[in-house]
Formats: C-alpha cells, structure tokens, sequence
C-alpha cells in the first residue's frame, strides 16, 4: 500500500499531466553532486612533479639543449654549493645575512608589536598610528636605504634599520589586526570578573592575537629575506644578495643559482619554524 | 544583598531603548526579565551588571554581599565566553587569579566548582572538545567558583538545544533553590521564566518600559509537582498575552527595518 506521502506526490505529478523533461528529472538513483572544492594538500604528488622538473633540466643541459651560460644544470648548481660549503665561503656570506635579517626582523618585530598593540588597545594611538602606518606602509622600503646610508653611514646599521622598516609595518598591522579581531565577548566577560587591565591583555587580548601575529610572522620572514637581498645587492661585499650578485656580474650562473638556492632553502626553514611555532601555541585551534 | 534598578534609561545614539526601569531584586530571589525583541532586556542586564554606563538612572546594591563572595554580580553568557585557549580547569580559575586566592584555596574553589556542575571528569579538555550544553556547565562552574550573590544570566540556555536546555534548567532549579543565590534571568522562553523565576519583570516593546511584574505563586520546589504544570501553563498564557501584541510589532518593525 502507498504511503500518503507517495500518494500525494503521485497525485502531483498527475495533476501537472508533463512528462520528466530530460534524463536529470527521471527516476532512479539520486546522482552525487556533492564532490569537489576540498582540495588536500600531502602525498607524493608535489614531490613527484618537482622530481621530474628536475629530471628534465638535468637531461636538457646534458643533452645541451640550453646553453649552461644561461642555465646550468642542478648537478653543476650542486657542485657549486659543495665548493661553496667546502671553501668556508657559503657559511660566511649565509652568516653575514643571517646576522642582518635577524637583527632587522627582531627590532622591527619589537617595535610593530609595542605599536600594534598601543593602536589597538588606545584611542589616541590609533588615531595617530593608523594615518602614519597607511602614508608610509605602501613605500618600498629599498627606496629609503639611500637616505638611511646617508643617516647611518656605510655599514649594518642602514641595511639592518632597511629590514627593521620592512618588518615593522606589517608587523603592526598584523598586531593591530588580531587585537581587533579578539571577541569583545572574551574581554566583556574578563571585565565582568574585575580582571585587572594588565591580566586582560595578557591572557585574553595577546592569546586572541596571537593567530593573527603568527601569520604576520610569516609575511615579515619573506619581507626580511627580500629587503637582505636588495640591501645586500646594493651596498654590501659579504652577504648571499652580494654573492649573487657577483656571481651574476662574473657570468658564473651556477654560483648565480646556487645563491638562489639557499635562499630558497633559508626561506623553507623560516616556515618551517614558523609551523612548528604554530603547532605548539596554537595547538587549541 | 539586594539589586535595584532605579529609573535606568538607556540610548544607543538617538535610539531609546530603555525608558524609566525601576524594580528590585532581593536576596536569594530569581527575577526574570521578559519581552519583545528589541525591548532592552540585554542591554538592561548589562547595565546591572556594570558592563554599560546607563544615560539616565542608576544600578545599585544594598545589603553585604555573603560572606566569601568574590564577585557579587556575575555574568553567565548567552555564548559562554569560554576561552578557547584555556582547558576546562584553566577557564574556571581565570576569574581567581586576581582575588588574592592562593594556589591550595583556588584548586579547593575549582575542584567544588566542577563537582557542582558534573564537570570534575572534563577538567583537562578544551571548549572545542565539548558540547553546547558542556560549555555552558564551564561558564556556569566558572560563576558558581567566585560564589556570587547574584547571577546574571542572559539568555544561558537559547544557543542549546532543546534536550541540552531541559538538563541545564534542571541544574539551575537545583543552584538557586537554596536561596543563598539570587538571579537576574533575561530569556525570550516564557516556559523558562515561569519554571525558575520568583517574579517575572514584562517590559514593553521598545523603549522598554517595566509593563507589569508577575508574581509566581508557587515555590520552585512545587513547581515539578505534575498538578502544578496547569498553573505554569495558565501563567505562561497569561504572559505570552500580554506580550503577543508588541511582539508581532516588534517582529514587523524588524522586517521594516
């Protein structure tokens, strides 16, 4: 016996008297549409493709497709950076811009968060804050080291006070950022148990933020690697940008792109550390 | 000790919102405060609570607080205001880590706190590891744990389900039928009101104005009784009608809106 429900569907379909237009509106099984737009990350797959990118440029510099002027193969990039490591010369350039970006992104870092801070917690600050940050953030900072040369004379200091810049914009953007973003709710709630001023914007507001800083970390990480490269092309005789450099003025291509290369690695490990940051401060996400 | 509203009027900008609210609350009583939506209810709580500075009037109490309490006037949220960072037993002792407690007397407070609301076996986990229901057993574990003399709850159970609002109403009949804790409860559940509140304050539509205050003529305890629910039922008739009409204004002018 048809249940009700069907009766009244049945009756519908008979009252309306049209025939299922196509195939979509027949009966039958009900087709799966709900794939797709969960794209995952993992697996082999990226590796595999990186694989055979490297593959085939071996193979097109072996088989002298490309002239190795203009692009060496990864086994010549790799004896360059064996030489390089071997002849002391890699460590000394790596520390040489390492000591630049880490004084630049601590010092930066340091003052973007005082400032992003004072801007999201104080009226006046912001009001002050926010007008300076928008009329300077969108300046290359690589423009200001000429002007910073001429302030601090030739040396770290204008290179270091170049990443500083860079790093403290965004820094105190991000910092702001996540303030504003911490649920009023939490702080109404901190207030209504008369926590202490001090006590809310250490364990609620700097918790609450603490995401939106985290990222900020990730862009100023990039931001330093960029300005310690720039800074160093301009005006530096040591550092992985000078070396590039040089290595580019002289024709040496692999030196050139093994220069390239550690950069690239330099900037996998800051993410990395930067992930295991994450996992370990934010692991109540 | 005693919570007054006296004369509260509150503006948002040129939007009246509360227009002239007086009553009181005593002792160990539990005062619901109902309405249309929009009628200030929220913000009235507030205003008791000292979150919001009213435009006119003033909140005030009088009488000491008991003895022991660490905050007389204590919020329990609408969306728990758990921190999400913070374990069960973390969330719980946040409010004691500024009262001078030390570490042996503030375990002691958690550990009764978290046995009061069942929650002793969850002390370890985060607020994303619980349920709605879970969560609101933290906030209310976390305002049992300064020993309050009045509880302001606004709308504690409308983010739960219907389940989940039976066994925390169940737990609140049990908290405040002793007496020793009074309660402000803002809820658009008339059920709600009738089942927990000594009196119940109706406030019109907005500016909310007190309209009239119900009192409940059986005690919490009678309340469970089978003979009584035609009584709470008649009540909560009683009330709804003289909601229905600014409520279905309320509800027009929100769609206008």
């Amino acid at each position: 016996m048809p249940s009700a429900r069907c009766s009244m569907l049945d009756r519908a379909e008979n009252q309306t008297g049209s025939p299922p237009a196509d195939r979509d509106t027949a009966p039958g099984l009900v087709k799966f549409r709900g794939g797709g737009f969960t794209p995952k990350a993992g697996g082999a797959s990226g590796w595999i493709a990186l694989a055979l990118v490297i593959g085939f440029w071996q193979l097109a510099g072996s088989a002298g497709w490309v002239n190795p002027l203009f692009l060496p193969a990864p086994s010549a990039i790799a004896v360059a950076i064996y030489k390089l490591a071997v002849s002391g010369a890699l460590w000394h350039h790596l520390s040489v811009s390492i000591m630049r970006i880490g004084a630049g992104w601590i010092l930066g870092t340091i003052a973007g968060i005082i400032v992003g801070f004072a801007i999201g917690l104080s009226s006046l600050a912001r009001g002050v804050g926010i007008t300076f940050i928008s009329a300077l953030f969108p300046i290359p900072k690589i423009a200001l080291l000429p002007l910073l040369i001429l302030w601090l004379g030739i040396g770290e200091q204008p290179k270091i006070a170049t990443i500083a810049l860079g790093v403290f914009f965004s820094t105190a953007i991000s910092v702001y950022s996540g303030v504003d973003a911490v649920p009023r709710n939490l702080i109404r709630m901190a207030q209504s148990f008369n926590v202490p001023f001090h006590a809310i914007v250490r364990r609620v507001i700097w918790p609450g933020a603490l995401p939106s800083i985290l990222s900020g970390f990730r862009i100023t990480a990039s931001v330093a690697l960029l300005l310690v490269v720039s800074a160093e092309m301009i005006g530096a005789e040591f550092g992985i940008g000078a070396f590039v450099l040089q290595a580019g003025n002289l024709m040496q291509t692999d030196q050139l792109l093994a220069g390239v290369v550690i950069l690239s690695l330099f900037g996998l490990a800051v993410g990395r550390l930067i992930n295991l940051l994450e996992t370990r401060l934010l692991h109540w996400r | 000790m005693d919570l007054i509203a006296d004369h509260i009027s509150h503006r948002f900008g040129a939007l009246a919102v509360l227009d002239d609210v007086s009553f009181t609350v005593r002792a160990g009583e539990v005062v619901a405060i109902v309405g249309p939506s929009g009628c200030g209810k929220s913000t009235l709580l507030s205003i008791l609570g000292g979150l919001l500075q009213p435009s006119g009037g003033r909140a005030e109490w009088r009488g000491a607080p008991p003895p022991g309490s660490l905050n007389p006037l204590t919020f329990v949220f609408q969306d728990f205001a758990l921190l999400p960072w913070c374990t069960v037993e973390e969330n719980v002792e946040f409010p004691l880590l500024h009262t001078g407690l030390d570490l042996a007397e503030r375990r002691a407070v958690i550990d009764d706190a978290l046995r009061r609301t069942s929650l002793s076996d969850f002390r370890g986990s985060y607020p994303k590891q619980l349920s709605g229901g879970m969560r609101q057993r933290v906030g209310i574990a976390r305002a049992l744990a300064v020993r309050p003399a009045i509880l302001l709850m606004d709308e504690p159970l409308s983010a739960l389900d219907s389940q989940t609002r039976e066994l925390l109403m169940e737990d609140f009949v049990r908290l405040l039928g002793g007496g020793a804790m009074g309660a402000v409860y803002v809820t658009h559940n008339l059920e709600e009101a009738v089942r927990l509140a000594d009196r119940i304050v109706v406030l019109s539509r907005r500016p909310g104005k007190v309209r009239e205050v119900v009192a409940i003529p059986l005690t919490r305890g009678e309340r469970g009784d089978i003979n009584a629910r035609g009584k709470l039922l008649a009540l909560q008739n009683e009330l709804w009608a003289l909601i229905r009409e600014e409520a279905i204004d309320a509800e027009r002018e929100v769609q206008h809106a």
